[in-house]
């Protein structure tokens, strides 16, 4: 079919020798690039791309891109103990199973009784809230821009079907605001961004302007597949040279510049800007999104009694994800990395999720992968 | 956990679709795509469409590229990207 052909030609390795060769000739000094989203950072892997890319002088640091391990602790903590109240259903997404918390885990939790259930979307959430409608169905609402849109249908679902036993616990959080931190970080010396192709089809290309126009730092929105993630190297390689700073859309057959309207309507509708907290950053205004007041009866924390965070355990403080989130240490430099923290046993969300770079670097590498 | 995964929509039902994914039928949300038709492309992500895929775009993009980049690569890779794999 002919359907097929214009997704193979973005694998095609014609094109990805031309564009390879294209960049050689245009890097005449190293870059620093950032790819923000975690599924850029498992693409650059499974490709091969990144040893291509270090040969011609491009160097690729993983960003803050993975949801799951931008999760600062102590939200993840509050989380695991709304897990454990005794009439609350807590739906995930398997991603959040294995992150470790300060005390324990939701497989750990889910191990010891509590009702923890893996879901493939937020909607299947709301069908455990009619099921048991005698029990608080509670979705753990972590992701960017490109899932928020399907949390904010399932409150709409709830909210139409009279489900009043569903909840959510908010932890989204938003791109721009970070990358502008990140872009004025002065140790990051970063070149340039290759934006995450997913949050872009959501929020649109206009959204990097401030990050291009006020911080000079080039952006590049791309797909996944090899040729699209090239072509942005390029595009910023091109930039870089001509001292020029702009938004780029490589992605254009889904990215927008403003988005999708209906995406971002139905957002707007039940969610408003506010403060997150991210790993590795800290406290970021208007980087994450809370429910509008109108709704605030389906944040499962205006349910429960105030949370009192547990005591920091000394082993985790060990982990330095934060570090890795931001760019600041590729995953191999950090001591626990293959040695204590592994996928099996991780220390840190980083290497738990399939978009967390040391989990990427780990399965790539293999276990002690020296310094590179 | 932004990953997204295009796939034909072979069918509507209110805001629903059945979704091919490469032989692999889904049933997914299309409230995010109202516009999307019987046929097209969409970009799928945790249980919904997020995008119409542009088809006609992708092609666009993949000409420019092939046109773009044409020259290097007859001068540095020979012919039809030999030696590839
Ligand atoms: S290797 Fe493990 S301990 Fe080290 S930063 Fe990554 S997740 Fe944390």
């Amino acid at each position: 079919m002919t359907e097929a052909g214009w997704q193979d030609s973005f694998g095609d390795p014609v094109l990805v020798r031309r564009l390879l060769a294209r960049l050689e000739s245009i890097v005449t000094q190293p870059l620093r690039l950032m790819e923000v989203c975690g599924t850029h950072t498992m693409a650059l892997f499974e490709t091969g791309l990144r040893p291509l890319l270090s040969e011609c002088g491009v160097e690729l640091v993983s960003g803050p891109g993975c949801p799951v391990c931008v999760t600062a602790q102590a939200d993840l903590d509050h989380a695991f103990a709304v897990a454990a109240e005794p009439d609350v259903t807590l739906a995930t997404f398997g991603d959040m199973i294995r992150v470790p918390g300060t005390k324990t885990s939701l497989g750990r939790l889910k191990a010891e009784g509590a009702d923890v259930r893996i879901v493939y979307s937020a909607l299947d959430a709301v069908k455990l809230a009619q099921l048991q409608p005698d029990r608080r169905v509670v979705f753990l609402a972590v992701g960017f821009e490109t899932t928020v849109p399907s949390i904010a249908y399932a409150l709409q679902t709830a909210e139409e079907s009279g489900f009043a036993n569903f909840f959510i616990f908010p932890l989204h959080k938003t791109i721009p605001v970070p990358l502008m931190w990140l872009a004025g970080h002065p140790e990051l010396r970063l070149d340039g961004f290759l934006c995450p192709g997913h949050v872009s089809v959501v929020i649109g290309a206009r959204a990097y302007e401030p990050v291009a126009s006020q911080r000079g730092k080039p952006c590049a929105i791309t797909g996944f597949e090899p040729v699209d993630i090239l072509r942005g190297v390029v595009e910023l390689a091109e930039q870089v040279a001509g001292g020029r700073s702009e938004v780029a859309n490589m992605y254009e057959r889904v990215v927008k510049p403003d988005g999708n309207p209906a995406a971002l309507q139905l957002i707007d509708r039940y969610f408003e800007p506010a403060t997150a907290r991210w790993r590795g950053i800290g406290e970021l205004p208007d980087s994450g999104l809370e429910l509008r007041r109108q709704w605030h009866q389906r944040d499962i924390r205006a349910q429960l009694p105030e949370f009192t965070p547990p005591v920091a355990d000394p082993a985790l403080a060990a982990c330095r994800c934060g570090e890795v989130l931001i760019g600041k240490l590729q995953p191999p430099a950090c001591a626990c990395f293959g040695t204590s923290c592994t996928p099996a046993h991780p220390l840190g969300a980083c290497m738990v999720s399939q978009e967390g770079s040391c989990r990427a670097y780990h399965k790539y590498h293999g276990m002690g992968g020296g310094d590179g | 956990m932004c990953l997204a995964i295009p796939g034909r929509v072979l069918e509507l039902n209110g805001a629903f679709a059945t979704v091919d994914f490469g032989g692999v039928k889904r049933r997914i949300g299309t409230a995010l795509t109202p516009q999307v038709a019987v046929d097209e492309y969409v970009l799928v992500h945790a249980g919904m469409a997020i995008q119409v895929i542009d088809v006609a775009e992708a092609e666009r993009t993949l000409e420019l590229i092939r046109e773009v980049y044409a020259d290097l690569a007859d001068e540095e890779i020979g012919p039809e990207g030999a030696g590839l794999d």
